[in-house]
This record gives C-alpha cells, structure tokens and sequence, in this order.
C-alpha cells in the first residue's frame, strides 16, 4: 500500500441551516477543501452520509454531489456506516489511493437533519440500532445509551453528575471554535438541571441534531509535497464491528468493536495510546466518551470518569479529546461528523487551531463509530 | 413504517420469546440466529425462553420516537434472562414501582404499535416487575 496524506481541507460551519440545502452544504465545504489544497485534481468522491434517502429523500447522493460541483464524469459513491459514515468515507478514500487505483480522492461528510421535527430525527436515528429487536419496540437510540449509562453508574458506583466534566469540557472547547454550533459555556449545574431525553440521560449528555458539511482531499504522501499546505500523513486507518444489538453483547459494558479497531490503528502506526496527543473521540453521548476512553487503553475499566474530573481530557490535559468542541460542543450531523473530525485533526496537526490548539500536537487520533459501539473507524494522523 | 410481512415473520419471537440454541455449543441466542457466532456451527434450532429474568438496566423514554407519542412515557429496559441471554424491550406496569437492576421480571404479551391504516396491531413481550416475587419460578 502507498502512504497516503491528507493535502486540503474544508468545512461549513456547523448550524441549523434553514435556508441552505445538502447541495449548498457539499458544495461549499468542497471548493473550501480544494482551495486549501491548491489543487483541482479530484479522481474520485466518497460521500460519507447517513440518512439522506430518509430524512431528504434523496439516495443516489455522490452522485447529487458530483454534480453539484461539476465534478462528472469522475468516479462517486456514497459510503454508509451509520454515525461512521464520516470516518468509513476516509477510510475508502485511503484504500483507493493507498491501493493506486487513483491519485486524488475527494472525501465529503455531509448530513441534513434539521428539516424534521424532532420525533422523526429520533426515528431516523434509531434505523442505526436493531430494526426488529430495537427500534421497533420504541426503544431510541439515546435510550440504548441510557441503558448503558444507568448500568455503568450501578456498576462503578457513579452519579450522573459524574459525566458532567465531559459535557462541561465540549463546550469549552466549542467556545474556541468559529465553526461549532454550542459556543457557550456550560456549568456542572447547567448539566445537572438539564431536562432527560431518556433518563438518566439528558439534553446535556447528548450531541445535538444539526446540518454541516466537511471534506478532505487525500493523495499519495509522495505527491504531497506539492500541495499548498503542509500535508498530513494518514498513519492508520482501521474499521471493527461488533453485534447491531447492544443486548448480543457478552458485556455491553465493553466496546469490543471499538476496542479492535483502535487497536489495529495503534499497530498500523506503531504506536501506544500514550504516544496519542489528542483524540477526537465520538461523543455523542457522555457515556460513549467514556466506553470509548475505556476501550482505546485510555483509561482502565471503571476509571474514565476520573480521568475527566482530573481535567486530563481539557486542552492543557494529557490527553485533550474533541478538542474543538466534539460531536457535543461543534454539533453531531451525523455521517459528516466523522469527517469534521478528521478536518479538525489535520486543522491542529498543522498548527492552524486557533484558541483550540493544542500546543505541539504531532499525533491525533480521531474515531468514528456508529450504532451503539457496533462499528467503529480510527484514523490516526502525524503532521 | 409497520411491514404486514416482516412482523408477520417475526412473529416467533415477539409471541413465543422464540430464540436459538447451538446444537454444537449449547449457547443460547435472543433473538433467533442462523450461525453460532460462538462456534461459528449452522443449522441452529429453534429455542423458546422461559420469559424469565432479571432487570439487566432500565430508562425512562420522555423524547419517543414517531409511532410512540402517545405511550410516552415509557420505561425500557434490558434483561438477563434466565436461560442466559440479555433482551432490550419495553417494560410494563411500572407504575408505582421502584424499577431496580437485579429486580426479577417476566415476559407478558403487550401491544408493541397501534393499528395505523392497514389495521395490523403490532403484539409482542414486553417484561413486567414478577407479579409474585416471593414465588420465583413462575405460577
């Protein structure tokens, strides 16, 4: 396989964008990443998405995009993994590149929720949970993570309040960030008398339904050099999955898939979760950050919410995660958020993260997972 | 979005609690399975659960999805069943209960979704907080 690089990248602000199509959102963060690149190259386009058949009614999606930025004939299809989507798109476009059956490959993320009411979003959702055994008997997939949540607190002794800092942390750093949707800071008490989507989980505890678009051009690490910006090597990239029923777990306390997939990232790039700067972490729920940390070797069983109330997770942290804003903070459109946060990683890789940077990064990892830990994309990059 | 067929299909499982067994291993699956993901056998059989068990966790669903306003809200919750599987469902008669992981539940047929135009009620388990907690083991 060749080395592939990240050699541009584009974003939209992340809103409730009334008056701005999936055409515009595409379009936008497109030409944002091929202006960045400097280049005009695309060979081919993976449009990570997830619910553009049932929330626009639109299927058939790369070739929507394609269109829309006057890219035919070339290559284009859409890439599904549910809340991974985003991350699965890159993951196409590395395989593509890395395999040499093309040059430059165009990744968008993109979703469009806002046009529905809530209750037809929370349906939407759920098509990433069980059909038959999950969705269909009312169970939502905040609730699943509720589940999740109320069985860790039993388990490891632990009170609600107890995930605030990660809630508390996402806003934070999303005040820093000119493209996220929840810029204002929040307290533990904010968190505290938050009203419950699915008890105990909260409107606080959960990433909000949101429309953007982000895109990353990616070339063969030999070609990189000619880009306009510094390139960003793509050092892994590693998909797991484990059961589409959160109750087919053996424990569902342990992410396996997630786990699997992070730790083949750590072999690819022949490093430790020590060796990890930054990790722009999944966090759509404060209880999947905490699976999550859980699952990479971050922290061990039962101890991620210590590691969040010793402030590790902030900026200034040993390891900062979603350092702009995460899917909490930024917004969660959720097959795009995938690929903000790989724009994120490349935006702090080379130094260009504002308020939000932290300082000598030289390693991040981002994951994306979907469903309740049943799929899971890690990517780590190296500036 | 209810399919006449497809929950006429699953209609083992919802009426019965109709799940798997390995005839290679002995594990038991909820819901049914072809292949073992354990030993990775075929031809898995048909196994019936007792519909009873233990409250594996629970929540209380106060943002339904469509099709479920007019339940909400609802107590969901996972199960350990007896025969050693976990089951996500809706839990019934709550009312008044102190929901508590650990506590013992049963199976019970419930309306899952209301006739909407084509006139099929969705039926299928739900877990209830064991009637007689004293007389585990059934009736």
């Amino acid at each position: 396989m060749r080395d592939v690089s990240i050699i541009g990248v584009g974003q939209t602000a992340v809103a409730e964008h009334w008056d701005r199509s999936i055409r515009d959102l595409s379009v936008e963060a497109i030409a944002a990443a091929r202006q960045d690149a400097g280049s005009d190259r695309v060979d081919v386009l993976f449009v990570g998405n997830m619910l553009s058949g049932e929330l626009g009614g639109q299927e058939n999606l790369a070739t929507l995009v394609a269109d829309a930025c006057a890219l035919l004939p070339i290559e284009a299809v859409k890439i599904e993994a549910a809340c991974a989507s985003g991350g699965a798109a890159l993951r196409a476009a590395c395989l593509a590149v890395g395999s040499g059956a093309h040059d430059c490959a165009l990744v968008l993320g993109v979703e469009k929720m806002t046009d529905h009411l809530t209750d037809g979003v929370t349906s939407a959702l759920a098509l990433a949970a069980d059909a038959d055994y999950e969705a269909a008997h009312g169970i939502s997939f905040a609730a699943l993570n509720a589940l999740l949540m109320r069985r860790y607190m039993h388990e490891h002794r632990a009170r609600h309040e107890d995930f605030a800092p990660f809630s508390v942390n996402a806003h934070r750093n999303a005040a820093r960030n000119p493209r996220a949707m929840y810029r204002t800071p929040i307290t533990v008490d904010d968190f505290v008398g938050s009203p419950l989507v699915a008890d105990p989980i909260n409107i606080l505890d959960s990433a909000g339904i949101c429309d953007g678009a982000a895109a990353l051009l990616v070339a063969p690490s030999s070609e990189a050099r000619r880009a306009r910006r510094p390139p960003v090597r793509v050092t892994a990239s590693a998909c797991a999955t484990d059961s589409l029923g959160l109750a087919e777990r053996r424990d569902p306390l342990v992410w396996q898939g997630v786990a699997d997939s992070a730790r083949m990232a750590y072999e690819q790039a022949k490093v430790k979760p020590k060796d990890i700067d930054f990790f722009e972490v999944h966090d759509a729920f404060t209880i999947v950050s905490v699976l999550t940390l859980e699952a990479c070797g971050f922290a061990d069983r039962g101890s991620a919410l210590k590691l969040a109330a010793e402030g590790r997770i902030a900026l200034e942290g040993d390891i900062p995660i979603g350092t702009m804003g995460g899917l909490k903070g930024r917004g969660h459109p959720v097959g795009a958020s995938g690929a903000y946060q790989l724009v994120e990683c490349v935006l702090q890789l080379r130094g260009e993260a504002g308020e939000a940077q932290v300082k000598g990064a030289s390693i991040g990892m981002a994951q994306s997972v979907g469903g309740s830990g049943s799929v899971a994309v890690t990517h780590i990059l190296q500036a | 979005m209810m399919e006449l067929p497809r929950f006429h299909r699953l209609r083992g499982a919802y009426y019965r609690l109709e799940g798997s067994a390995c005839p290679a291993c002995e594990r038991r699956f909820f819901p049914p399975r072809s292949v073992c993901p354990s030993c990775k056998a075929q031809g898995l059989r048909t196994f019936a659960f007792s519909g009873r068990g233990t409250l594996y966790s629970f929540s209380r669903v106060l943002q339904p999805p469509r099709g479920f306003a007019a339940m909400a809200p609802y107590d969901v919750g996972m199960v350990r069943l007896e025969e050693g599987p976990l089951i996500s469902a809706q839990l019934a008669d709550t009312e008044g209960v102190d929901l508590s992981i650990g506590m013992p539940v049963e199976m019970v047929t419930r309306k899952i979704r209301d006739a909407e135009e084509h006139g099929y009620i969705v039926y299928g388990y739900k877990f209830r907080p064991l009637l007689r907690p004293g007389r585990a083991g059934g009736p």
